[in-house]
């Protein structure tokens, strides 16, 4: 009982530090994750979902120094036109950021939300994260919807021209950041969220997404060159009829990143797209957790992720499809793998089905395996030098996550990007 | 151009050998042809001249141009004019078509010394040789042989062939699995490409092939020897009456 206890305790002095202000509905939503936090208590090593990936780290009392150094290279999307929001350390930079008043979202700093006695993130602030939490525990969510003050809500009510764009600058060598957003659109509504940017030494980012019935949200996010990243996400998506999700990530580095995505598809006919490339190269250690549950009839779903390791750097996928009994006609599919690129890197992959409808095509695969001698042999027959022909044959096998992209001009610029992280990283 | 002594190769993991003393001499310009049952060692020969790895090579030289190959890395015997066409060439998922050609291409002028060809002559190159060969653009976009049909993947290595342009090429089974018109074709772009300073070792089974290109020189291999060298004449006779008469005057 001891252990058990530590993690109660931990969660208690997690919450210790209660955020000043805000309205009722921001009172309310917080002392209930904070409730939800006690319950479950902090995450631990010997829980189900944090078997693989040590969550000590993100929960330490501070976070560890990590520097960032600036490579002064030209970070993605910086040459696409977008409403720019910059964070620095975790916190809203207004004088280096866009004119929120010029888009056609309406962009609000969470903390401004907050304090409005009513504001349309009363019933979605911490609302799709509690859903969330039904079959699984995320205690870091919990604990971001209990602590947060920075973060943005955005309201789409039509189709946005401009991709709302997230910049996360690192400064401050100890920064600690707790990011939440709230994102609501309305019926018909579409826009694109691009992200990127080191964030902070350490940092907990929570997004919750409401999609209603013919909606579409687009989701870029690159998470790369801060070697020493610690970094927990988790996005909420709930997706209503004929309504599309699709959301993909690039990491590259960082010591420490956890992914998670829960996607609810709510009505029929939705689409809800989730993946992953991501490269490390020694002290990595990257997990993508997801969990999508079918509660509609004809919903598709697809999750395809891969990892490049090398130096002892480690993977982790633990994907979920939940098939609820009257989600006919359910489209299931799910891909993980894994490439090491030497025998000290490692991946491990748990998918899971769980199926309670008998109309349904689900497929899951996992693979984990060297880069292919025979595909080798027959580039460097041909005059490629070896070194570049792994290059290739590592560039094509993450190119087939990043083609889950739908926008050629940003999977273009995820391209570039992970072009160079293999050429930097190429042995 | 390729002179080959005493050749002994054997599997790197078992202790098995494949080749027991191979010799073999192709002069510049000249076109030889390997025939011999399965398993008797054709593509271990052509492997092992390509440098795949897995095989030992315990005795014997090998010289391209005067030069000794086999301390070389494949990529090197490439750029120093080597080109194999494989028996099965292989599928590389997300690596196009000519993505793959023109790194090739430009790596090959590269380690010789020379100009990279610019995208657009390399387009204007590659157009012209995939058109004689048949092969259309969408098959240059897919990835490397992926969804290619057996006679497709041979015809894209006669293609990968002539875009590299090599001194010394190695032909291992490229008609089989081919129609009548697809080996027509193939022979086509293998005679289009016969020059004085050029030489071709050609594996086949069936005196189709050479109907179309003619061999000077006929080799036999039998058990990792070549066990009879003789002219067009010769692959005539196997056609005709098999190997039993060859191994019994052999034997
Ligand atoms: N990597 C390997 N592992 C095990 N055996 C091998 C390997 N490579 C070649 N061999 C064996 O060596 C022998 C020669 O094989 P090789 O492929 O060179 O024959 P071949 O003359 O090309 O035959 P075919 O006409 O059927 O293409 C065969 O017995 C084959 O099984
Ligand atoms: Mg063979």
């Amino acid at each position: 009982m001891a252990r058990l206890k530590a993690k109660y305790d931990l969660a208690e002095r997690l919450l210790a530090s209660a955020p000043a202000g805000g309205a009722k509905w921001v009172h309310d939503a917080r002392t209930a994750a904070a409730a939800r936090l006690r319950e479950m208590g902090a995450p631990h090593r010997r829980d189900e979902y944090w078997k693989y990936t040590d969550p000590s780290a993100l929960t330490a009392a501070t976070a560890r120094a990590a520097v960032f150094e600036d490579p002064a290279e030209t970070p993605p999307f910086a040459g696409l036109d977008r409403v720019r929001i910059v964070f620095v350390d975790g916190v809203y930079a207004s004088d280096l950021s866009s004119d929120l008043s010029d888009a056609d979202v309406v962009i609000e700093p969470l903390a401004d939300a907050m304090e409005k006695d009513t504001h349309w993130a009363n019933g979605l602030y911490g609302v799709l994260e509690a859903r969330g939490q039904a079959r699984v525990n995320r205690p870091l969510a919990a604990l971001n919807t209990a602590r947060a003050v920075e973060g943005f809500t955005i309201h789409v009510t039509g189709r946005a021209r401009k991709p709302v764009s997230f910049v996360y600058i690192h400064r401050d060598a100890t920064s600690d950041a707790m990011i939440h957003h709230v994102i609501r659109l309305e019926e018909g509504a579409e826009v694109t969220l691009l992200e990127n940017g080191p964030v902070a030494a350490r940092s907990n980012i929570v997004t919750e997404i409401d999609i209603p019935d013919t909606a579409r949200f687009n989701h870029v996010r690159a998470q790369g060159r801060d070697h020493e990243r610690l970094c927990a996400t988790a996005i909420f998506a709930r997706l209503g009829r004929e309504s599309i999700f699709k959301s993909f990530t690039l990491t590259v580095n960082g010591k420490l990143t956890r992914n998670e995505c829960v996607a609810e598809l709510t009505g029929n006919d939705a689409i809800a797209h989730v993946a992953g490339a991501s490269a490390g190269d020694g002290t990595y250690h990257h997990d993508d957790t997801v969990f999508i549950t079918h509660d509609a009839v004809n919903c598709e779903s697809r999750q395809v992720f891969k990892k490049v390791l090398r130096n002892g750097a480690a993977g982790v996928f633990q994907g979920k499809i939940l098939v609820q009994p009257d989600a006919q006609k359910t489209d299931g599919y799910q891909i993980s793998q894994g490439l090491l690129l030497d025998e000290d890197s490692i991946f491990q992959a748990k998918p899971e089905l769980e199926i309670y409808a008998d109309d349904v095509a689900c497929s899951h695969g996992s693979t984990v395996g060297a880069i292919d001698e025979g595909m080798i042999f027959y580039l460097t027959s041909r005059g490629i030098p070896r070194r570049e022909a792994q290059d290739m044959l590592t560039f094509a096998f993450l190119g087939e996550a990043v083609d889950e992209i739908e926008d050629e001009t940003l999977a273009d610029e995820i391209r570039e990007k992970l072009a160079g992280w293999i050429s930097r990283h190429s042995a | 151009m390729l002179k080959i002594k005493n050749l002994l190769v054997s599997l790197e993991e078992e202790n098995k050998q494949i080749l027991k003393g191979v010799n073999l001499t192709v002069a510049a310009g000249k076109v030889h042809t390997i025939m011999g049952p399965n398993g008797s060692g054709k593509s271990t020969l052509g492997y092992v001249l390509a440098g795949k790895s897995g095989y030992e090579v315990t005795g014997g030289t090998v010289e391209l141009e005067g030069r000794n190959i086999l301390e070389m890395e494949p990529e090197e015997r490439a750029a120093a004019g080597l080109f194999l066409a494989f028996q099965y060439p292989v599928e590389i998922p997300g690596v196009g078509n000519m993505t793959f050609l023109r790194t090739a291409v430009n790596a090959q002028r590269k380690a010789r010394g020379e100009e990279e060809l610019s995208a657009a002559d390399f387009l204007k190159e590659i157009r012209a040789r995939a058109k004689a060969l048949k092969i259309d653009a969408d098959m240059l976009k897919r990835p490397v042989n992926m969804g290619f049909s057996g006679g497709e993947k041979k015809r894209n290595e006669i293609l990968q062939m002539s875009m590299l342009e090599p001194k010394m090429c190695i032909l291992d089974e490229t008609d089989s699995g081919l129609d009548v018109d697809a080996m027509k074709l193939v022979a086509e772009g293998v005679n289009a490409l016969r020059t004085s300073g050029r030489s071709f070792l050609v594996i086949t089974h069936y005196q189709r092939l050479l109907n179309h290109i003619k061999p000077d020189v006929v080799h036999i291999m039998v058990d990792g020897e070549i066990v009879k060298t003789g002219g067009p004449d010769l692959a005539l006779a196997v056609e005709n009456n098999g190997y039993a008469d060859i191994l019994a005057e052999v034997a």
